[in-house]
C-alpha cells in the first residue's frame, strides 16, 4: 500500500502540532482491525430497496399535474381583472412594464445587493415590449373592422405622452368606486382609442386566439414562453391561482407544491428569509436573499475551515453514538 | 378519520394542510418529509449494525 | 502492488504515465476493496449509496420520459407513473442525501486530507437542487408557470436571469436534461472516487489508541 500521502508534521507552528498529527493519521491507511465489507451486495440491496420504495410510493400517491392556466380562461373567468390588465399595459403602468426592469426593459425596479446594481449592469437582453407585444401587435393581427381599426389608427398616430394619458385616464376610472372595475360602468372621460383596445383584446382572448398570438410573435417555433408569462402574470389571475395553493412567496410558496404533494423542501432556508424582516419589505429582497444564500452556500462548502463550525463535531459528541462499538473496544486512554 | 388515513385513502390530491407556528408556515407533507430525515438520521445513528467476524 | 519494468520509451508515453498514476492512486483492491476498518460499522454509513440508489432511479425514469418528450405525462397513463417514480426518487434522493450529508458532518469527515470529498459533495448537493428546480420548471403545467414567474425575479434581481432565463422552456429543458445531469452524474462519480481513494475517515481521537 501506499503512504506518499503522509507528510512531515514538524514543519508547523507547535499550537497546530496536535491537529495536524491527527489529521495525518487521519490521512493514513487504517493501521488497525478491519471488517468484512460487502460494497457489492449492499450496492445492490440499496438499489432494490429504494426502488421497491419508489415504484411503491409512486403507485399509492401518485404525483401532481395541474393543468396550465390559459389566458382564454382568464379572460373567461375574471373579465375585469383582464381588462384592467390590457388597460394598465396601455397605460405603462403594468407589472412587466413599470417594475421588474432589466433584462426587459430599463424602466424601474433595478435591484441591488448592497453596492453591486447587478441587475442593472446585466443590461436589456431580452427586451419585452408590453404595450405592442401584449395589446397592439395581437390586435393588428385581427380581421379588420372600422371601429378596431380607427381605433388602432388613433392609437399609433398618438404621441407617447397622450397614449399613456388615455390608458392612466381609463385605468383610474375602471378602478374608481363607481365602476368598480367592471367596464361597463364606467364613466364617461377622455380615454381616446382606449376603451375599444381593451374591449377588443379581451373579445380576442376569450375567443381563444390571443395566447397563440403572443406566443407566435416568435415565429413558427418558439419554445420561450417569456412574453407568454410575463403578459399572465400581469393580471391577479395567476397569483390568486397561486395564492390559493400556499404557493405564494409570503406563504413559504417556494417549497410548496400543488395539491398535497411534498414539495422542494430543500429550499426552506432560501424561503425562510423572505417571510422575516429586514428581507420581507425591502425592495431588494430577491437579491439580498440570493446574496445571503449564496454566502451561506459558501459556508457550507468550506465548513473544513470555519474555526468554530468545523470544531462542532468535537464539541457535540454525536460521533461517540455512531463509534460506540469502536470506542468501547478502544477506551480513552488516561490523560 | 385521521390525516394519515386520509391520505392514504384519496392519495395527496386534495387540499393540503398547513401548520403555523410564528412566521414559520409549513404544509403536512413536507413537514412530514423533513420528519423522515430527522427519523433516519435517528435511527441510523442508535440502531446496531449487524455484526460481522472481526479480524486483525 | 506490481511494479512494471516498463522500456524507458514507454514510461514516458503520457498513456503509460496515467495508467501509472491511476494505478497508484485506484489499485483495484481500494477501488473494490471487500474489507473496510472496524469502525465502520453504523447504519449512518449507508445513507451515501442509498443516495446513488435514489439517483440511479431518478436518471432511469428521466430517460423513460425523455423517450415521449416533455408533455407525454400529461396525457399518459403510463408516462404519469414514470413522472411519479421520477417525482418520488428525487424527494429520496434529498432525503438521503441529507441524513449523509448530517451524519458526515457530525464525523467531522473531511479529516485527514479528505476536503475535497467534502467539496465535490456539497457541490453535488447545490447542483442537485439546481437540477430538480428546472425540473419543475419544465413541467408544462401550472406548477411551471408560476414558478418560472416567480422565480424570474430573483435571478433578474442579480443579473442571472439575463442569460439564464426561467420561462425559456426550451432553454430550460436542455439545463434539465443535460447539463445539469452530467455536472451531477461526474461530480457524484468525482466523490465517490475520492472516497474510495482516501477510504472512510477513522473515529475521532482514534490517534491516541493506535498511532505508533
Amino acid at each position: 500500500m501506499t503512504t506518499e500521502q503522509t507528510r512531515p508534521a514538524g514543519s508547523r507552528s507547535p499550537l497546530r502540532q496536535h491537529s495536524v498529527a491527527a489529521d495525518d493519521f487521519a490521512a493514513r491507511p487504517w493501521p488497525g482491525a478491519g471488517r468484512e465489507y460487502d460494497l457489492v451486495m449492499e450496492f445492490v440491496v440499496a438499489v432494490l430497496v429504494v426502488g421497491a420504495l419508489v415504484v411503491g410510493l409512486a403507485a399509492v400517491f401518485s404525483s401532481p399535474d395541474e393543468k396550465s392556466l390559459t389566458v382564454k380562461a382568464w379572460a373567461q373567468a375574471t373579465p375585469n381583472d383582464f381588462v384592467a390588465t390590457a388597460a394598465s399595459e396601455l397605460a405603462g403602468t403594468s407589472v412587466s412594464e413599470s417594475e421588474l426592469g432589466r433584462p426587459y426593459n430599463s424602466t424601474g425596479g433595478n435591484q441591488k445587493l448592497g453596492p453591486l446594481g447587478l441587475q442593472k449592469a446585466a443590461g436589456v437582453r431580452i427586451p419585452v415590449d408590453s404595450v405592442n407585444d401584449f395589446v397592439i401587435t395581437p390586435l393588428s393581427s385581427l380581421p379588420a373592422t372600422p371601429e378596431l381599426s380607427a381605433a388602432l389608427a388613433s392609437w399609433k398616430a398618438a404621441p407617447a405622452a397622450q397614449q399613456q394619458k388615455w390608458g392612466g385616464a381609463y385605468s383610474d376610472a375602471l378602478a374608481s368606486k363607481a365602476a368598480g372595475g367592471n367596464p361597463a360602468k364606467v364613466a364617461a372621460g377622455d380615454y381616446g382609442p382606449v376603451p375599444v383596445l381593451t374591449a377588443s383584446l379581451l373579445a380576442m382572448a376569450q375567443g381563444g386566439g390571443l395566447q397563440a398570438v403572443i406566443q407566435g410573435e416568435g415565429g413558427f417555433y418558439n419554445t420561450d414562453y417569456t412574453k407568454s408569462v410575463l403578459f399572465l402574470a400581469d393580471g391577479t389571475y395567476l397569483e390568486d391561482h397561486a395564492v390559493a395553493e400556499h404557493l405564494g412567496g409570503d406563504q413559504w410558496g417556494m417549497m410548496n407544491e400543488t395539491q398535497s404533494y411534498p414539495g422542494q423542501s430543500w429550499m426552506w432556508l432560501y424561503s425562510f428569509w423572505y417571510q422575516i424582516e429586514p428581507f420581507k419589505s425591502s425592495p431588494n429582497a430577491d437579491a439580498l436573499v440570493w446574496g445571503l444564500m449564496m454566502i451561506l452556500s459558501l459556508g457550507l462548502l468550506l465548513i473544513p475551515f470555519l474555526p468554530g463550525i468545523r470544531s462542532l463535531p468535537r464539541w457535540i459528541p454525536i460521533h461517540r453514538l455512531i463509534w460506540r462499538d469502536y470506542y468501547r473496544a478502544h477506551p480513552r486512554p488516561q490523560r | 378519520m385521521g390525516r394519515a388515513d386520509r391520505l392514504m385513502a384519496v392519495g395527496l390530491d386534495g387540499k393540503a394542510h398547513f401548520i403555523s407556528w410564528g412566521p414559520f408556515q409549513i404544509s403536512l407533507a413536507n413537514l412530514l418529509v423533513i420528519a423522515l430525515i430527522v427519523v433516519l438520521f435517528v435511527l441510523a445513528i442508535v440502531l446496531p449494525f449487524p455484526k460481522q467476524r472481526s479480524r486483525p | 502492488m506490481t511494479t512494471r519494468a516498463d522500456s524507458p520509451a514507454e514510461r514516458r508515453s503520457w498513456t503509460s504515465r496515467v495508467r501509472e498514476r491511476a494505478e497508484v492512486a485506484l489499485p483495484p483492491d481500494k477501488l473494490l476493496p471487500d474489507r473496510q476498518p472496524e469502525y465502520v460499522a453504523s447504519w449512518i454509513y449507508v445513507f451515501g449509496v442509498a443516495t446513488i440508489a435514489a439517483l440511479i432511479f431518478i436518471v432511469a425514469s428521466g430517460v423513460v420520459l425523455t423517450l415521449e418528450g416533455p408533455q407525454w405525462y400529461h396525457v399518459s397513463a403510463v408516462g404519469h407513473f414514470v413522472n411519479s417514480v421520477h417525482l418520488w426518487s428525487v424527494e429520496l434522493f434529498f432525503v438521503f442525501m441529507v441524513v449523509h450529508l448530517w451524519g458526515k458532518f457530525w464525523m467531522a469527515a473531511w479529516r485527514g486530507r479528505r476536503v475535497m470529498t467534502w467539496i465535490t459533495g456539497v457541490v453535488s448537493f447545490l447542483a442537485s437542487i439546481g437540477a430538480a428546480f428546472t425540473g419543475y420548471l419544465v413541467q408544462t403545467n401550472f406548477d411551471s408557470q408560476w414558478i418560472s414567474s416567480e422565480a424570474k425575479d430573483g435571478l433578474n434581481s442579480v443579473g442571472i436571469g439575463a442569460w439564464f432565463n426561467v420561462v425559456n422552456v426550451g432553454q430550460m429543458l436542455l439545463w434539465h436534461v443535460v447539463l445539469l445531469p452530467l455536472v451531477v452524474g461526474a461530480i457524484v462519480v468525482w466523490h465517490v472516487l475520492l472516497v474510495r481513494r482516501h477510504g472512510v475517515v477513522p473515529p475521532l481521537d482514534a490517534r491516541e489508541e493506535t498511532s505508533p
